[in-house]
Parts: C-alpha cells; structure tokens; sequence
C-alpha cells in the first residue's frame, strides 16, 4: 500500500499580521508551519500503514524552506518526502497548483504506484479545499472530501470504506483503489512524534524537483501564468453602523440589556427562561 | 469568449428530494446578477426522479432548468455528476455558474473547473458584477481574518464561484412565474462508478442545532481559558441557548469542531447571539452577521465586534456574564417568556 500525502507550509493564521496601510499579509508576522489539516493527513496514512503496512511518502510544492514540513511529516511517521520547488510554480491558484502536483505524483508514481492520496480539508491560509478534488480530476481518480473516518482499507480487494461528512451528519461511502480522500481534523487525533521519528526527520533530505525534473510539462498551466484567477482588489469591508452602547455602571447595563431584551420578546417565539 | 453567456446556478437536492436551502438562496442572488448583465438565469437540476422540482426553481427566480434525470444521479457523487455538469456547460456555455459551498457543492464546483479549466473562487460571501467589464466580481474573507479579496476570472469562461450558505437571500417564491424546462439525456452506468454510497445518518447533535439555534451564545479568546469559557456554557443554560465559538476557541480544544461559528465554520442566522470575548475578525463576523439582534461584551471598546453589535457593553467577561445570568435568572418567567 502507498499513500502519498500532500502537505503544504503555511502561515500560522493565528498570528499573522496585515499590513493594514497596505493591505497585504505580512508573512515575517508569523511562523510557517505545516497546514494543521495536513498534520492530521499524514497521520491518517500512517495509521493505515501501521493496520495493514506499507510506504507513506509526502509531497509538497514551495519554497525551499518547505522542506520544514516534510521534516514535520517524517517526525509523525511519513517514510519519504518530495518538494516541487521552482520560481515557474509561483504564484498559483488551486487550479495551476493542482496541475502541478499532479505532474509531480505522476513522477511518483513511476516509482512506486500510488493506491491513495490524501489531502487536508484545505489549507488555512487559503481556506479553498479546491486543490484535492483538482488533482484527484487531473488523475482521474475518485475523489472523497471532508472525510471523518477511514473505517476500513482492504489493498487485496482494491476497496476502501468511508465516512463523509455532510450538510447534516455523514455518509458512509465504499470507493475503488486508488482514490483520493481529503480529511477533516475529527479524522483523527495527532500522536506525539516517537524519538527514532525525530532522529531520523532531523537528519532526513527530501527528494527536490525543479520543474525540468517532471515529465511532460506544459509551462503554459504552471504559476501565475497558469492561474486562471487574479486578486482585484483587497479591502476592508464597508463599517456598519453599530448599534446602541449601552451605559452606566455594569449593573446597569446589564439590566437595560435584559429589559430590552424583554421589550423585543414580540421578536421571538422561544421561552429565553427555561429553567 | 463572447459567446459564453448567461447565469447558472447548481440545484443541490437532498436525499429526500427538497432543494437545498442555499440553492435558493443562490437563485436569488444569480437572479440579481443576470439582471445586472441582462441575460437569462438557469439552474441546474440533477437527480434521480427530481424532474418535478424544476417548477419550484421557476419560481424561485430562474428563466431556464436544465434536467438531467438518471437512477446514477440517485445521490451525490462526484464522478456522475461531474459528467452530466460538463455536458450540459460545454453544450450551453454560461458564463457565471454557482455553487452553494457545501461539502458536494465545493467538492463538483472543484471537479468541473479542472476540466474546463476555468476559475474557482471559494466561499464566496459577496457577490456583485462589474458591468463595463462583464465581470463577476467574488469577494472572500482572506487569510483567515480580517479583510475581504474580491477574486476575478478575467480570460476563462464559465467564471465560477462557491457561495457559502446562508449569506444571500432566497426571492419569495412565485407561482406565476413561467421558464423553460430543458432535459438532457446522457448515458451512465453503474457499473462505470468508482464511489457507492452505502448510507446516510443524520446527525442530531450540537452542530444540527447550532443551525437551527435561537438563542446561540458564543465565546471567543477573550474569556482566558477553558475554565473562563464555563461562563458560556453557564449562560447558555439559563438562557437555554446553543453555545458556539470562534476559530481560536476550537483550535485550542475549549469546544469541538462542529461549534465553530464563522467562514470555516458554521454560519448561523439566530434571533439572538451573544459574542463574547470575541474581537469580531471578519472571517467569525460573515458566519453571525445576519442574526436579528447581536449583543456583543468585549473589554475592549475599539473591538470590531461593536461595528455589527445591536447592543454592546465594553465591560470585562468575567464581571458582566455572571450579573447576565443572575439577572436572567431573578426574572419571572411571565417577564421574560418570549412566547
């Protein structure tokens, strides 16, 4: 069984910053990190690796310094990593950074055939969950999103047994080998990394691709070049009004609060003291 | 590029056959868009015996329903109706098409935009044309907080986007209205797909609910720590609201998952919502915003919070909730019951 996770190094939205004269993100406000939906991804490969065996390799696209988060990946129990790093892929949207990953997994492939792919939810910087179904197209194999459970991998049959979140609970879905699932973060709980992982992440060197590594590129779909989207205009949304401050002394606002709660009773049709 | 024309919408169906509430809503909005570009709005209507919805997407806003009518198209998946979606947009050619940004919304609206290699713009919140232009202007919530991006698809038709539920408004439905009703055929087998959907459990706990809240109190970072976010659940219960939170509350483990109110998270439409010890980042902000009245308690009096509050008190957390629940709790039940 080979599971390829795809992992991506992003901003700690916790703790960036905008620049607000500007409008744009300043990324030296905060620590890169691995996209928190990834960490759980690479943990679900593992723990299918660990029911029935396996390889779990990692691929990313970014930057050098990406190779951080493949470091990250290992320490939670990935065998090997990848990172697609080359100025051609800057500057792409989810459709150009699909095509691109999707070059690199063919590459992949060659190596060792691939049986599963497993995304994150989306990433937190972008917030798109696009990338995972777009690649899953690109390979033309099924995808499965928002995914709470992988309940059963059987690699003889070809078969692996899903929940999928929905709108109001979930589904339970049977789908073909190989296929693509992207996981929410209930999927699974993030096991402390074992030393023997760290020691070998510290010193683990990924595979680097450069655009002229993969095969039958066409440039034209790479990066911004590639990007069918472009960013009009940054702003910040139009201030409502604001309602009324209420004042005095906090005992007192808090029984105007409730008084004119009380006034708006007309408003609802529930009963606000239930106890 | 020119001969891409018209707004599309795609008709969600649940698998009791009604329309997915964000699918009217988006009629709505689409309607509004094809006003503004003086073309035709259509919906897409995919399903296994569904035929019969078409006329309550006529009278929800749309001149066209395009039908794909097939026992393949029983319930979601992506495979089967990504194909009859690309059939029908590489026949019809739109040139704005809509998704609500649920998980099957989101999960086709990605599948066909690789394949017609166009652009995606993911949950969207504001919607709007620029007319010199013929463009669709889609604006998000970006980076996670503070400010919104309004993504353009400038030289790639359809120009698509995913609009997240509950932000626009579904029209009142008219039975007078009349539209055309399109069906297409297209041949699927079985035998050709890769997903089966074995079964379907609805859930009935907290998220449920949270939807359908009332009453919703919410907290934020603000509240210190998990033990100062007690005051929530305090409140909550005598009042008799759902409790929710911000994106920070979840992601330090004060409250689970499915509780987390805003752009990747629920968004919720009650009468009443209280957000306290929560600064107001945009990206809570367009998952609230539409509640009737919103009481917001934030020490700090600049919080954005205040800009969308109905009421606000600037006031520590840790002072007010409690007099909150005391005051609540000394009121008769005749005084206060919103019967």
């Amino acid at each position: 069984m080979h599971i390829v996770v795809c992992v991506k190094q992003v901003p700690d939205t916790k703790i960036i910053k905008i620049n607000p004269k500007t409008n744009t993100l300043d990324r030296r406000s905060a620590p890169a990190i691995l996209n928190p939906f990834d960490a759980h991804a690479v943990q679900e490969a593992v723990k299918i690796k660990k029911r029935i065996g396996g390889t779990v390799s990692v691929l990313s696209m970014g930057p050098p310094q990406a190779v951080a988060i493949i470091k990250n990946s290992i320490e939670i129990g990935a065998d090997r990593g990848y990172l697609i790093s080359d100025r051609a892929f800057a500057g792409a949207d989810t459709l150009a950074t699909s095509y691109a990953l999707s070059k690199a997994l063919e590459k992949i492939q060659e190596e060792m055939p691939i049986d599963m792919v497993i995304c994150g939810k989306h990433a937190i910087d972008g917030d798109t969950g696009q990338v995972g179904p777009g690649i899953a197209r690109r390979l033309d194999i099924p995808p499965v999103t928002n995914v709470i459970e992988v309940t059963e991998v059987n690699h003889k049959e070809k078969k692996v047994l899903i929940k999928r979140k929905q709108i109001n609970g979930y589904e339970v879905i049977e789908a073909q080998l190989p296929c693509l699932l992207t996981v929410e973060k209930e999927v699974n709980e993030i096991e402390y990394a074992p030393m023997p992982n760290m020691i070998k992440a510290a010193r683990y060197e990924p595979t680097v691709w450069s655009v002229n590594d993969l095969n039958d590129v066409d440039k034209a779909q790479l990066g911004l070049k590639g990007s069918p989207t472009v960013v009009g205009k940054m702003f910040t949304p139009p201030k409502p009004e604001g309602g009324k401050r209420l004042e005095g002394t906090s005992d007192e606002q808090v029984r105007e609060l409730v008084t004119l709660l009380a006034e708006k009773k007309n408003l609802f049709n529930f009963d606000v003291n239930n106890s | 590029m020119e001969e891409y024309s018209g707004v599309w919408v795609f008709i969600e169906v649940d698998e009791e056959k009604n329309i997915e509430g964000v699918s009217l809503e988006l009629l709505g909005a689409g309607r509004a868009l094809a006003d503004k570009l003086n073309v035709p709005l259509a919906g897409v209507l995919l399903g296994d015996n569904i035929r019969g919805l078409a006329n309550q997407v006529i009278y929800s806003g749309a001149d066209t329903v395009y039908v794909v009518d097939h026992p393949v198209l029983n319930l979601y998946r992506t495979e089967a109706f990504m194909k009859a979606v690309i059939l029908l947009a590489e026949k019809y050619k739109p040139e704005i098409f809509l998704y609500g940004a649920t998980p099957n919304g989101k999960d086709l609206a990605s599948a066909i935009a690789t394949d017609l290699s166009t652009g995606l713009t993911a949950d969207t919140t504001m919607l709007d044309i620029d007319l010199e232009k013929r463009l669709l202007e889609a604006s998000r919530p970006a980076f996670g907080g503070n400010i919104m991006a309004t993504i353009l698809c400038k030289k790639h038709r359809p120009q698509m986007a995913t609009v997240r539920p509950k932000v626009m408004k579904a029209l009142q439905p008219d039975d007078s209205r009349l539209g055309k009703i399109i069906e297409e055929e297209l041949e699927l087998r079985e035998e050709d797909m890769r997903t089966k959907v074995l079964e379907i459990v609805k859930d009935v706990t907290k998220k449920a609910n949270l939807a359908d809240a009332h009453v919703i109190v919410a907290g934020g970072k603000g509240l210190g720590d998990q033990q100062g976010f007690q005051l929530i659940h305090e409140l909550a219960e005598t009042i008799g609201a759902s409790v929710g939170g911000t994106r920070d509350v979840i992601e330090a483990g004060w409250l689970p998952h499915e509780l987390q109110i805003g752009q990747t998270g629920e968004t919720v439409t009650p009468k009443i919502y209280f957000a306290i010890g929560i600064s107001g980042a945009i990206q809570h902000v367009v998952g609230m915003k539409n509640s009737e009245i919103i009481i917001a308690i934030n020490k700090n009096p600049e919080a954005a919070i205040f800009d969308v509050a109905t009421y606000g008190i600037v006031g520590d957390a840790h002072e007010i909730v409690p007099k909150l629940i005391q005051q609540f709790k000394g009121i008769s039940k005749g005084d206060l019951s919103y019967v």
